[in-house]
Protein backbone atom coordinates (compact mmCIF):
# COMPACT_ATOMS: atom_id res chain seq x y z
CA UNK A 1 0.00 0.00 0.00
CA UNK A 2 2.79 2.38 0.83
CA UNK A 3 4.46 1.87 -2.52
CA UNK A 4 1.13 2.34 -4.30
CA UNK A 5 0.66 5.75 -2.74
CA UNK A 6 4.13 6.71 -3.82
CA UNK A 7 3.68 5.55 -7.40
CA UNK A 8 0.44 7.43 -7.86
CA UNK A 9 2.08 10.61 -6.82
CA UNK A 10 5.34 10.22 -8.66
CA UNK A 11 4.04 11.65 -11.98
CA UNK A 12 2.71 14.75 -10.22
CA UNK A 13 6.21 15.52 -9.04
CA UNK A 14 7.63 15.16 -12.53
CA UNK A 15 5.12 17.60 -14.04
CA UNK A 16 6.05 20.29 -11.53
CA UNK A 17 9.51 20.20 -12.97
CA UNK A 18 8.42 19.85 -16.60
CA UNK A 19 6.66 23.21 -16.73
CA UNK A 20 9.77 24.86 -15.34
CA UNK A 21 11.80 23.27 -18.13
CA UNK A 22 9.29 24.68 -20.62
CA UNK A 23 9.56 28.12 -19.05
CA UNK A 24 13.34 27.85 -19.19
CA UNK A 25 13.14 26.90 -22.89
CA UNK A 26 11.00 29.95 -23.62
CA UNK A 27 13.34 32.25 -21.72
CA UNK A 28 16.43 30.89 -23.47
CA UNK A 29 14.78 31.06 -26.89
CA UNK A 30 13.88 34.68 -26.20
CA UNK A 31 17.47 35.58 -25.35
CA UNK A 32 18.74 33.83 -28.47
CA UNK A 33 16.51 35.79 -30.84
CA UNK A 34 16.28 39.02 -28.80
CA UNK A 35 19.42 40.72 -30.21
CA UNK A 36 17.69 40.79 -33.62
CA UNK A 37 15.18 43.35 -32.42
CA UNK A 38 16.58 44.65 -29.13
CA UNK A 39 19.77 46.65 -28.70
CA UNK A 40 22.37 44.08 -27.47
CA UNK A 41 24.01 46.48 -25.00
CA UNK A 42 20.70 46.88 -23.25
CA UNK A 43 20.23 43.10 -23.21
CA UNK A 44 23.70 42.57 -21.77
CA UNK A 45 23.09 45.12 -19.05
CA UNK A 46 19.77 43.48 -18.21
CA UNK A 47 21.34 40.01 -18.18
CA UNK A 48 24.03 41.13 -15.72
CA UNK A 49 21.41 42.59 -13.41
CA UNK A 50 19.20 39.54 -13.87
CA UNK A 51 22.02 37.33 -12.63
CA UNK A 52 22.63 39.73 -9.75
CA UNK A 53 18.94 39.62 -8.79
CA UNK A 54 18.84 35.81 -9.05
CA UNK A 55 21.85 35.59 -6.73
CA UNK A 56 20.21 37.97 -4.29
CA UNK A 57 16.97 35.98 -4.46
CA UNK A 58 18.83 32.82 -3.50
CA UNK A 59 19.32 34.42 -0.08
CA UNK A 60 16.05 36.24 0.50
CA UNK A 61 13.78 33.84 -1.33
CA UNK A 62 15.20 30.50 -0.24
CA UNK A 63 16.89 31.19 3.09
CA UNK A 64 14.78 34.15 4.17
CA UNK A 65 17.77 36.43 4.76
CA UNK A 66 17.33 40.04 3.63
CA UNK A 67 20.72 41.48 2.77
CA UNK A 68 20.78 45.19 2.33
CA UNK A 69 24.39 45.33 1.23
CA UNK A 70 24.59 43.15 -1.83
CA UNK A 71 26.08 45.97 -3.88
CA UNK A 72 29.37 45.27 -2.09
CA UNK A 73 29.65 41.97 -3.95
CA UNK A 74 28.61 43.38 -7.31
CA UNK A 75 30.95 46.35 -6.96
CA UNK A 76 33.98 44.60 -5.46
CA UNK A 77 34.03 42.02 -8.22
CA UNK A 78 33.68 44.84 -10.74
CA UNK A 79 36.69 46.71 -9.38
CA UNK A 80 38.85 43.63 -9.01
CA UNK A 81 38.13 42.28 -12.48
CA UNK A 82 38.54 45.71 -14.08
CA UNK A 83 41.87 46.14 -12.29
CA UNK A 84 42.96 42.62 -13.23
CA UNK A 85 42.12 43.16 -16.89
CA UNK A 86 43.54 46.65 -17.15
CA UNK A 87 46.57 46.74 -14.85
CA UNK A 88 47.58 43.10 -14.59
CA UNK A 89 46.67 42.38 -18.19
CA UNK A 90 44.59 39.33 -17.33
CA UNK A 91 42.54 37.78 -20.15
CA UNK A 92 38.79 38.35 -19.60
CA UNK A 93 38.01 34.84 -18.31
CA UNK A 94 40.70 35.14 -15.62
CA UNK A 95 39.72 38.71 -14.78
CA UNK A 96 36.10 37.62 -14.26
CA UNK A 97 37.19 34.63 -12.22
CA UNK A 98 39.43 36.80 -10.03
CA UNK A 99 36.62 39.28 -9.42
CA UNK A 100 34.19 36.48 -8.58
CA UNK A 101 36.67 34.90 -6.19
CA UNK A 102 37.21 38.25 -4.47
CA UNK A 103 33.48 38.60 -3.87
CA UNK A 104 33.27 35.03 -2.60
CA UNK A 105 36.04 35.81 -0.13
CA UNK A 106 34.29 39.00 0.92
CA UNK A 107 31.18 36.85 1.28
CA UNK A 108 32.96 34.57 3.75
CA UNK A 109 34.01 37.54 5.89
CA UNK A 110 30.73 39.43 5.70
CA UNK A 111 28.73 36.23 6.15
CA UNK A 112 30.68 35.18 9.23
CA UNK A 113 29.84 38.53 10.82
CA UNK A 114 26.22 38.80 9.71
CA UNK A 115 24.84 35.28 9.68
CA UNK A 116 24.18 34.93 13.40
CA UNK A 117 21.90 37.96 13.41
CA UNK A 118 18.25 37.75 12.52
CA UNK A 119 15.86 39.92 10.52
CA UNK A 120 16.50 43.63 10.64
CA UNK A 121 19.87 43.19 12.40
CA UNK A 122 21.09 41.05 9.55
CA UNK A 123 20.02 43.74 7.08
CA UNK A 124 21.73 46.44 9.17
CA UNK A 125 25.04 44.60 9.41
CA UNK A 126 25.15 43.88 5.70
CA UNK A 127 24.34 47.53 5.02
CA UNK A 128 27.09 48.71 7.39
CA UNK A 129 29.65 46.40 5.78
CA UNK A 130 28.62 47.58 2.33
CA UNK A 131 29.08 51.20 3.42
CA UNK A 132 32.60 50.34 4.57
CA UNK A 133 33.33 48.87 1.16
CA UNK A 134 31.89 51.99 -0.46
CA UNK A 135 34.18 54.30 1.48
CA UNK A 136 37.10 52.03 0.78
CA UNK A 137 36.30 52.21 -2.94
CA UNK A 138 36.04 55.99 -2.67
CA UNK A 139 39.43 56.36 -0.94
CA UNK A 140 41.61 53.51 -2.19
CA UNK A 141 44.10 54.61 -4.86
CA UNK A 142 43.49 51.75 -7.30
CA UNK A 143 39.72 52.30 -7.67
CA UNK A 144 40.05 55.72 -9.26
CA UNK A 145 37.74 57.49 -6.79
CA UNK A 146 34.89 59.38 -8.46
CA UNK A 147 36.11 58.40 -11.95
CA UNK A 148 36.21 54.68 -11.32
CA UNK A 149 38.33 52.39 -13.48
CA UNK A 150 37.69 53.36 -17.09
CA UNK A 151 38.63 51.97 -20.47
CA UNK A 152 38.92 48.41 -19.23
CA UNK A 153 40.06 46.25 -22.13
CA UNK A 154 37.59 43.54 -23.11
CA UNK A 155 40.31 41.35 -24.49
CA UNK A 156 40.13 37.92 -26.05
CA UNK A 157 38.46 35.16 -24.09
CA UNK A 158 40.11 31.72 -24.01
CA UNK A 159 42.47 33.03 -26.66
CA UNK A 160 39.92 32.93 -29.50
CA UNK A 161 36.73 34.82 -28.54
CA UNK A 162 37.29 38.45 -29.46
CA UNK A 163 35.03 40.35 -27.08
CA UNK A 164 35.37 43.61 -28.98
CA UNK A 165 32.89 42.03 -31.38
CA UNK A 166 29.52 42.92 -29.91
CA UNK A 167 27.71 39.72 -30.82
CA UNK A 168 30.53 37.52 -29.52
CA UNK A 169 30.36 39.50 -26.30
CA UNK A 170 26.60 39.00 -26.20
CA UNK A 171 26.86 35.20 -26.51
CA UNK A 172 29.50 35.12 -23.78
CA UNK A 173 27.33 37.21 -21.46
CA UNK A 174 24.32 35.02 -22.22
CA UNK A 175 26.38 31.89 -21.50
CA UNK A 176 27.55 33.33 -18.18
CA UNK A 177 24.01 34.28 -17.25
CA UNK A 178 22.65 30.85 -18.12
CA UNK A 179 25.45 29.17 -16.18
CA UNK A 180 24.61 31.24 -13.09
CA UNK A 181 20.89 30.78 -13.53
CA UNK A 182 21.14 27.00 -13.87
CA UNK A 183 23.52 26.77 -10.94
CA UNK A 184 21.00 28.63 -8.76
CA UNK A 185 18.24 26.37 -10.03
CA UNK A 186 20.32 23.38 -9.08
CA UNK A 187 21.15 24.79 -5.65
CA UNK A 188 17.47 25.42 -4.95
CA UNK A 189 16.58 21.90 -6.04
CA UNK A 190 19.37 20.07 -4.25
CA UNK A 191 19.46 18.28 -0.89
CA UNK A 192 21.23 21.41 0.37
CA UNK A 193 18.47 23.63 -1.02
CA UNK A 194 15.91 21.50 0.74
CA UNK A 195 17.60 22.21 4.09
CA UNK A 196 17.75 25.91 3.20
CA UNK A 197 14.00 25.93 2.68
CA UNK A 198 13.52 24.18 6.01
CA UNK A 199 15.64 26.88 7.69
CA UNK A 200 13.59 29.59 5.99
CA UNK A 201 10.39 27.96 7.14
CA UNK A 202 11.34 27.25 10.74
CA UNK A 203 14.93 27.61 11.83
CA UNK A 204 14.38 26.39 15.40
CA UNK A 205 12.81 23.22 14.16
CA UNK A 206 15.67 22.63 11.73
CA UNK A 207 18.08 23.03 14.64
CA UNK A 208 16.09 20.65 16.80
CA UNK A 209 16.39 18.07 14.02
CA UNK A 210 20.14 18.36 14.28
CA UNK A 211 21.00 20.79 11.50
CA UNK A 212 23.72 23.31 12.22
CA UNK A 213 21.82 26.08 10.54
CA UNK A 214 24.64 28.64 10.66
CA UNK A 215 26.78 26.46 8.39
CA UNK A 216 24.00 26.20 5.82
CA UNK A 217 23.26 29.89 5.93
CA UNK A 218 26.92 30.78 5.54
CA UNK A 219 27.38 28.55 2.51
CA UNK A 220 24.25 30.03 0.91
CA UNK A 221 25.54 33.52 1.68
CA UNK A 222 28.90 32.81 0.06
CA UNK A 223 27.26 31.27 -3.01
CA UNK A 224 25.03 34.32 -3.34
CA UNK A 225 28.02 36.64 -2.92
CA UNK A 226 30.07 34.76 -5.50
CA UNK A 227 27.26 34.78 -8.06
CA UNK A 228 26.63 38.48 -7.44
CA UNK A 229 30.35 38.90 -8.01
CA UNK A 230 30.14 36.98 -11.26
CA UNK A 231 27.45 39.43 -12.39
CA UNK A 232 29.53 42.44 -11.34
CA UNK A 233 32.72 41.17 -12.95
CA UNK A 234 30.94 40.44 -16.22
CA UNK A 235 29.31 43.85 -16.15
CA UNK A 236 32.70 45.54 -15.70
CA UNK A 237 34.07 43.79 -18.78
CA UNK A 238 30.94 44.53 -20.84
CA UNK A 239 30.85 48.23 -20.00
CA UNK A 240 34.62 48.52 -19.67
CA UNK A 241 34.00 50.35 -16.44
CA UNK A 242 33.98 49.83 -12.70
CA UNK A 243 32.49 52.71 -10.77
CA UNK A 244 31.10 53.82 -7.43
CA UNK A 245 27.51 53.33 -8.67
CA UNK A 246 27.91 49.59 -8.31
CA UNK A 247 28.98 49.74 -4.66
CA UNK A 248 26.54 52.46 -3.68
CA UNK A 249 23.74 51.59 -1.26
CA UNK A 250 21.13 52.53 -3.87
CA UNK A 251 22.35 49.53 -5.88
CA UNK A 252 21.64 47.32 -2.87
CA UNK A 253 18.16 48.79 -2.82
CA UNK A 254 17.66 48.35 -6.54
CA UNK A 255 18.28 44.63 -6.39
CA UNK A 256 15.68 44.36 -3.63
CA UNK A 257 13.21 46.16 -5.93
CA UNK A 258 14.01 43.92 -8.88
CA UNK A 259 13.46 40.80 -6.83
CA UNK A 260 10.25 42.02 -5.20
CA UNK A 261 8.87 43.23 -8.50
CA UNK A 262 9.58 39.96 -10.27
CA UNK A 263 8.57 37.68 -7.42
CA UNK A 264 10.41 36.75 -4.28
CA UNK A 265 11.35 33.09 -4.06
CA UNK A 266 10.44 32.34 -7.66
CA UNK A 267 13.03 31.02 -10.09
CA UNK A 268 12.19 33.34 -12.99
CA UNK A 269 10.93 36.36 -11.06
CA UNK A 270 14.26 38.13 -10.51
CA UNK A 271 15.02 37.90 -14.24
CA UNK A 272 11.72 39.55 -15.13
CA UNK A 273 12.17 42.12 -12.35
CA UNK A 274 15.65 43.05 -13.55
CA UNK A 275 14.44 43.48 -17.13
CA UNK A 276 11.54 45.68 -16.08
CA UNK A 277 13.68 47.94 -13.89
CA UNK A 278 16.49 48.24 -16.45
CA UNK A 279 14.00 48.91 -19.26
CA UNK A 280 12.33 51.56 -17.15
CA UNK A 281 15.64 53.25 -16.42
CA UNK A 282 16.59 53.24 -20.08
CA UNK A 283 13.31 54.41 -21.52
CA UNK A 284 12.53 56.86 -18.78
CA UNK A 285 15.99 58.42 -18.98
CA UNK A 286 14.52 61.17 -21.19
CA UNK A 287 12.49 62.44 -18.24
CA UNK A 288 15.70 63.36 -16.41
CA UNK A 289 15.19 64.06 -12.73
CA UNK A 290 11.72 62.54 -12.84
CA UNK A 291 12.97 58.98 -13.41
CA UNK A 292 13.19 58.19 -9.72
CA UNK A 293 9.72 59.48 -9.04
CA UNK A 294 8.13 57.71 -12.01
CA UNK A 295 10.03 54.56 -11.07
CA UNK A 296 8.77 54.88 -7.51
CA UNK A 297 5.19 55.30 -8.68
CA UNK A 298 5.34 52.35 -11.03
CA UNK A 299 6.84 50.33 -8.25
CA UNK A 300 4.10 51.24 -5.80
CA UNK A 301 1.43 50.38 -8.36
CA UNK A 302 3.09 47.05 -9.17
CA UNK A 303 3.46 46.08 -5.54
CA UNK A 304 -0.19 46.93 -4.89
CA UNK A 305 -1.42 45.14 -7.99
CA UNK A 306 0.93 42.14 -7.93
CA UNK A 307 1.76 41.37 -4.36
CA UNK A 308 3.66 38.24 -5.27
CA UNK A 309 5.53 40.01 -8.03
CA UNK A 310 4.86 39.70 -11.73
CA UNK A 311 6.07 36.11 -12.05
CA UNK A 312 4.72 35.12 -8.66
CA UNK A 313 1.23 36.20 -9.76
CA UNK A 314 1.60 34.51 -13.12
CA UNK A 315 2.62 31.27 -11.43
CA UNK A 316 -0.37 31.55 -9.13
CA UNK A 317 -2.66 32.14 -12.08
CA UNK A 318 -1.25 29.09 -13.91
CA UNK A 319 -1.27 27.16 -10.61
CA UNK A 320 2.34 26.20 -11.21
CA UNK A 321 5.33 27.62 -9.35
CA UNK A 322 7.64 29.41 -11.80
CA UNK B 1 10.29 -0.40 35.34
CA UNK B 2 13.83 -0.77 36.43
CA UNK B 3 16.01 1.03 33.96
CA UNK B 4 19.16 3.04 34.27
CA UNK B 5 19.01 6.81 34.07
CA UNK B 6 19.23 8.15 30.52
CA UNK B 7 18.78 11.85 31.20
CA UNK B 8 19.72 13.54 34.42
CA UNK B 9 19.65 17.14 35.57
CA UNK B 10 21.23 18.28 38.81
CA UNK B 11 20.59 21.64 40.44
CA UNK B 12 19.22 23.04 37.18
CA UNK B 13 18.57 26.76 37.52
CA UNK B 14 17.63 29.44 35.03
CA UNK B 15 17.33 33.10 35.83
CA UNK B 16 15.94 35.69 33.45
CA UNK B 17 17.27 39.04 34.61
CA UNK B 18 16.75 38.24 38.26
CA UNK B 19 13.53 36.27 37.77
CA UNK B 20 14.10 32.62 38.60
CA UNK B 21 12.07 30.56 36.12
CA UNK B 22 13.65 27.21 37.07
CA UNK B 23 15.18 26.70 40.48
CA UNK B 24 17.39 23.85 41.61
CA UNK B 25 15.59 21.18 39.67
CA UNK B 26 16.84 17.63 40.04
CA UNK B 27 15.39 15.31 37.45
CA UNK B 28 16.12 11.72 36.57
CA UNK B 29 14.49 10.11 33.59
CA UNK B 30 14.84 6.34 33.44
CA UNK B 31 15.48 4.62 30.15
CA UNK B 32 12.46 3.16 28.40
CA UNK B 33 9.87 5.04 30.43
CA UNK B 34 7.31 7.70 29.70
CA UNK B 35 7.97 10.50 32.12
CA UNK B 36 5.53 13.39 32.44
CA UNK B 37 6.32 16.88 33.58
CA UNK B 38 3.22 18.67 34.82
CA UNK B 39 2.44 21.89 36.60
CA UNK B 40 0.37 25.04 36.36
CA UNK B 41 0.94 27.66 33.66
CA UNK B 42 4.22 29.45 34.03
CA UNK B 43 5.66 26.72 36.24
CA UNK B 44 8.78 26.53 34.11
CA UNK B 45 8.12 23.38 32.12
CA UNK B 46 8.98 24.79 28.72
CA UNK B 47 12.01 26.52 30.19
CA UNK B 48 13.13 23.13 31.53
CA UNK B 49 12.75 21.66 28.06
CA UNK B 50 14.74 24.51 26.57
CA UNK B 51 17.49 23.91 29.11
CA UNK B 52 17.57 20.16 28.59
CA UNK B 53 17.76 20.55 24.80
CA UNK B 54 20.23 23.44 25.00
CA UNK B 55 17.98 26.05 23.43
CA UNK B 56 18.74 27.92 26.65
CA UNK B 57 21.93 27.87 28.68
CA UNK B 58 21.37 27.12 32.37
CA UNK B 59 22.50 29.70 34.90
CA UNK B 60 23.60 26.83 37.14
CA UNK B 61 23.40 23.09 37.14
CA UNK B 62 24.55 20.08 35.19
CA UNK B 63 22.87 17.92 32.60
CA UNK B 64 23.99 14.47 31.52
CA UNK B 65 22.59 12.36 28.72
CA UNK B 66 23.65 8.73 28.50
CA UNK B 67 26.47 9.56 30.90
CA UNK B 68 27.83 12.40 28.76
CA UNK B 69 27.90 15.87 30.20
CA UNK B 70 25.84 17.97 27.78
CA UNK B 71 25.62 21.12 29.88
CA UNK B 72 27.58 23.08 27.31
CA UNK B 73 26.62 21.27 24.10
CA UNK B 74 24.84 22.95 21.17
CA UNK B 75 21.20 22.17 20.33
CA UNK B 76 22.03 20.60 16.97
CA UNK B 77 24.58 18.33 18.66
CA UNK B 78 22.02 17.17 21.21
CA UNK B 79 19.73 16.13 18.39
CA UNK B 80 22.56 14.21 16.80
CA UNK B 81 23.15 12.38 20.07
CA UNK B 82 19.58 11.10 19.94
CA UNK B 83 17.71 13.60 22.11
CA UNK B 84 15.05 15.24 19.96
CA UNK B 85 12.37 17.66 21.04
CA UNK B 86 9.13 19.06 19.77
CA UNK B 87 7.79 22.52 20.51
CA UNK B 88 4.79 23.80 22.44
CA UNK B 89 3.66 25.70 19.36
CA UNK B 90 3.39 23.27 16.50
CA UNK B 91 6.64 23.17 14.61
CA UNK B 92 6.29 22.06 11.03
CA UNK B 93 7.85 23.52 7.91
CA UNK B 94 4.65 25.27 6.77
CA UNK B 95 5.20 25.68 3.05
CA UNK B 96 6.70 22.27 2.43
CA UNK B 97 4.57 19.22 1.80
CA UNK B 98 4.01 16.53 4.40
CA UNK B 99 6.39 14.26 2.52
CA UNK B 100 9.07 16.95 2.36
CA UNK B 101 8.67 17.71 6.05
CA UNK B 102 9.44 14.14 7.00
CA UNK B 103 12.22 13.86 4.44
CA UNK B 104 14.04 16.82 5.97
CA UNK B 105 14.48 14.71 9.08
CA UNK B 106 15.36 11.53 7.20
CA UNK B 107 17.86 13.45 5.12
CA UNK B 108 19.86 14.23 8.27
CA UNK B 109 21.11 10.66 8.22
CA UNK B 110 23.11 11.42 5.09
CA UNK B 111 25.30 13.54 7.32
CA UNK B 112 25.71 17.16 6.34
CA UNK B 113 23.69 17.96 3.23
CA UNK B 114 26.04 20.54 1.79
CA UNK B 115 25.92 19.06 -1.71
CA UNK B 116 24.30 21.93 -3.56
CA UNK B 117 25.42 20.59 -6.92
CA UNK B 118 23.42 17.36 -6.68
CA UNK B 119 19.78 16.93 -7.72
CA UNK B 120 17.20 16.59 -4.99
CA UNK B 121 16.18 13.37 -6.69
CA UNK B 122 18.76 11.62 -4.53
CA UNK B 123 16.29 12.24 -1.71
CA UNK B 124 13.68 10.08 -3.41
CA UNK B 125 15.37 7.11 -1.81
CA UNK B 126 13.86 8.30 1.47
CA UNK B 127 10.30 8.36 0.14
CA UNK B 128 9.45 4.84 1.12
CA UNK B 129 10.51 5.28 4.72
CA UNK B 130 8.84 8.71 4.83
CA UNK B 131 5.55 7.26 3.67
CA UNK B 132 5.75 4.49 6.28
CA UNK B 133 6.12 7.15 8.96
CA UNK B 134 3.32 9.24 7.49
CA UNK B 135 1.06 6.18 7.48
CA UNK B 136 1.98 5.44 11.07
CA UNK B 137 0.65 8.79 12.26
CA UNK B 138 -2.49 8.49 10.14
CA UNK B 139 -1.62 11.06 7.49
CA UNK B 140 -1.70 8.74 4.45
CA UNK B 141 -4.28 10.93 2.74
CA UNK B 142 -2.15 14.02 3.08
CA UNK B 143 1.22 12.93 1.68
CA UNK B 144 1.39 15.77 -0.83
CA UNK B 145 -0.61 18.33 1.11
CA UNK B 146 1.21 21.49 2.11
CA UNK B 147 1.74 21.43 5.87
CA UNK B 148 0.24 24.86 6.50
CA UNK B 149 -3.10 23.65 5.16
CA UNK B 150 -3.42 20.75 7.60
CA UNK B 151 -5.83 21.01 10.52
CA UNK B 152 -4.12 21.60 13.85
CA UNK B 153 -4.27 18.02 15.11
CA UNK B 154 -2.76 16.75 11.88
CA UNK B 155 0.08 19.21 12.15
CA UNK B 156 0.98 17.80 15.54
CA UNK B 157 0.84 14.32 14.06
CA UNK B 158 3.18 15.44 11.29
CA UNK B 159 5.52 16.87 13.87
CA UNK B 160 5.66 13.52 15.64
CA UNK B 161 6.30 11.72 12.36
CA UNK B 162 9.16 14.13 11.66
CA UNK B 163 10.64 13.59 15.11
CA UNK B 164 10.30 9.83 14.74
CA UNK B 165 12.09 9.97 11.42
CA UNK B 166 15.30 10.64 13.33
CA UNK B 167 14.64 7.46 15.32
CA UNK B 168 15.70 9.26 18.50
CA UNK B 169 16.65 7.38 21.60
CA UNK B 170 14.72 9.93 23.60
CA UNK B 171 11.89 12.29 22.66
CA UNK B 172 10.84 15.43 24.50
CA UNK B 173 7.29 16.44 23.67
CA UNK B 174 6.03 19.82 24.83
CA UNK B 175 2.23 19.63 25.13
CA UNK B 176 1.73 17.35 22.13
CA UNK B 177 -2.05 17.48 22.59
CA UNK B 178 -2.66 21.11 23.35
CA UNK B 179 -5.57 22.49 21.38
CA UNK B 180 -6.75 19.11 20.12
CA UNK B 181 -10.20 17.58 20.05
CA UNK B 182 -10.99 14.28 21.81
CA UNK B 183 -10.53 12.15 18.76
CA UNK B 184 -7.11 13.56 18.01
CA UNK B 185 -6.06 13.25 21.64
CA UNK B 186 -6.89 9.56 21.68
CA UNK B 187 -5.03 8.95 18.45
CA UNK B 188 -1.93 10.83 19.50
CA UNK B 189 -1.96 9.17 22.93
CA UNK B 190 -2.07 5.77 21.28
CA UNK B 191 0.70 6.85 18.96
CA UNK B 192 2.93 8.00 21.80
CA UNK B 193 2.32 4.71 23.57
CA UNK B 194 3.25 2.86 20.41
CA UNK B 195 6.42 4.76 19.66
CA UNK B 196 7.60 4.68 23.26
CA UNK B 197 8.59 1.06 22.83
CA UNK B 198 12.39 0.98 22.91
CA UNK B 199 12.43 4.69 23.52
CA UNK B 200 12.29 7.15 26.35
CA UNK B 201 9.71 9.91 26.34
CA UNK B 202 9.64 13.02 28.48
CA UNK B 203 6.47 15.00 27.93
CA UNK B 204 4.75 18.09 29.20
CA UNK B 205 1.00 17.68 29.22
CA UNK B 206 -1.91 19.49 30.82
CA UNK B 207 -4.48 16.81 30.10
CA UNK B 208 -4.30 14.78 33.31
CA UNK B 209 -6.21 11.77 32.05
CA UNK B 210 -3.66 11.41 29.28
CA UNK B 211 -0.87 11.75 31.80
CA UNK B 212 -2.53 9.17 34.06
CA UNK B 213 -2.83 6.67 31.25
CA UNK B 214 0.53 7.10 29.63
CA UNK B 215 3.18 7.93 32.14
CA UNK B 216 5.26 5.75 34.37
CA UNK B 217 6.58 8.65 36.38
CA UNK B 218 5.27 12.15 36.96
CA UNK B 219 7.19 15.14 38.14
CA UNK B 220 5.19 18.12 39.34
CA UNK B 221 6.71 21.54 38.91
CA UNK B 222 5.47 24.74 40.52
CA UNK B 223 7.16 28.12 40.41
CA UNK B 224 10.23 26.56 38.90
CA UNK B 225 10.68 23.97 41.63
CA UNK B 226 9.96 20.28 41.91
CA UNK B 227 6.97 19.84 44.18
CA UNK B 228 6.53 16.09 43.99
CA UNK B 229 7.50 13.06 41.99
CA UNK B 230 6.05 9.58 41.67
CA UNK B 231 3.44 7.55 39.84
CA UNK B 232 -0.01 8.91 39.17
CA UNK B 233 -1.64 7.29 42.19
CA UNK B 234 0.76 8.83 44.67
CA UNK B 235 0.87 12.20 42.91
CA UNK B 236 -2.90 12.57 42.78
CA UNK B 237 -3.18 11.90 46.51
CA UNK B 238 -0.49 14.39 47.41
CA UNK B 239 -2.18 17.31 49.21
CA UNK B 240 0.46 19.81 48.14
CA UNK B 241 -0.09 18.92 44.51
CA UNK B 242 -3.82 19.18 44.92
CA UNK B 243 -3.42 22.58 46.45
CA UNK B 244 -1.05 23.83 43.77
CA UNK B 245 -3.53 22.86 41.11
CA UNK B 246 -6.52 24.24 42.98
CA UNK B 247 -4.69 27.40 43.82
CA UNK B 248 -3.91 28.21 40.22
CA UNK B 249 -7.36 27.15 39.06
CA UNK B 250 -5.80 24.75 36.63
CA UNK B 251 -6.82 21.19 35.74
N1 LIG C 1 12.89 34.29 27.67
C1 LIG C 1 12.29 34.60 28.84
N2 LIG C 1 12.56 35.79 29.45
C2 LIG C 1 11.94 36.11 30.61
N3 LIG C 1 11.08 35.31 31.26
C3 LIG C 1 10.77 34.13 30.70
C4 LIG C 1 11.36 33.71 29.48
N4 LIG C 1 10.87 32.48 29.15
C5 LIG C 1 10.02 32.17 30.14
N5 LIG C 1 9.97 33.13 31.08
C6 LIG C 1 9.15 33.10 32.31
O1 LIG C 1 9.46 31.93 33.00
C7 LIG C 1 8.30 31.37 33.57
C8 LIG C 1 8.16 29.93 33.15
O2 LIG C 1 7.77 29.90 31.79
P1 LIG C 1 7.56 28.54 30.98
O3 LIG C 1 7.24 28.89 29.59
O4 LIG C 1 8.73 27.65 31.20
O5 LIG C 1 6.29 27.94 31.70
P2 LIG C 1 5.45 26.65 31.36
O6 LIG C 1 5.45 25.83 32.56
O7 LIG C 1 5.92 26.03 30.10
O8 LIG C 1 4.01 27.29 31.14
P3 LIG C 1 2.82 26.88 30.15
O9 LIG C 1 2.08 25.79 30.79
O10 LIG C 1 2.03 28.13 30.04
O11 LIG C 1 3.44 26.49 28.85
C9 LIG C 1 7.14 32.25 33.17
O12 LIG C 1 6.83 33.14 34.24
C10 LIG C 1 7.67 33.01 32.00
O13 LIG C 1 7.08 34.30 31.93
MG1 LIG D 1 5.15 25.72 28.24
Amino acid sequence: MTTAAYQIDAPAKTTTLTHQYVAFGIMTAFFVVAPIFIYPVFLMQALCFALFACAFNLLIGYVGLLSFGHAMFLGTAGYISAHAAKVWGFPPELAILTGTAASALLGVLAGALAIRRQGIYFAMITLALAQMIYFFALQAPFTGGEDGIQAVPRGIMFGFLDLSNQMTLYWVVLAIFLFGFLLIYRIVHSPFGQVLKAIRENEQRATSLGYKTDHYKLIAFVLSAALSGLAGATKAIVFQLASLTDVHWTMSGEVVLMTLLGGLGTIFGPVAGAFIIIAMQNYLAQFGQWVTIIQGLIFVVCVLAFRRGVIGELGRYLKKPL
Amino acid sequence: MAGDVILEAKGLTKEFRGFVAVKDVDLQVRRGTIHALIGPNGAGKTTCFNLLTKFLTPTRGRITFNGHDITHAKPADIARMGLVRSFQISAVFPHLTVLENVRIALQRKRGASFDFWRSERVLDSFNERAIELIDAVGLSDYVHAVAVELPYGRKRALEIATTLALDPEMMLLDEPMAGMGHEDIDRIAALIKKVSVNRTVLMVEHNLSVVANLSDTITVLTRGQVLAEGDYASISKNPEVQQAYMGSGDA
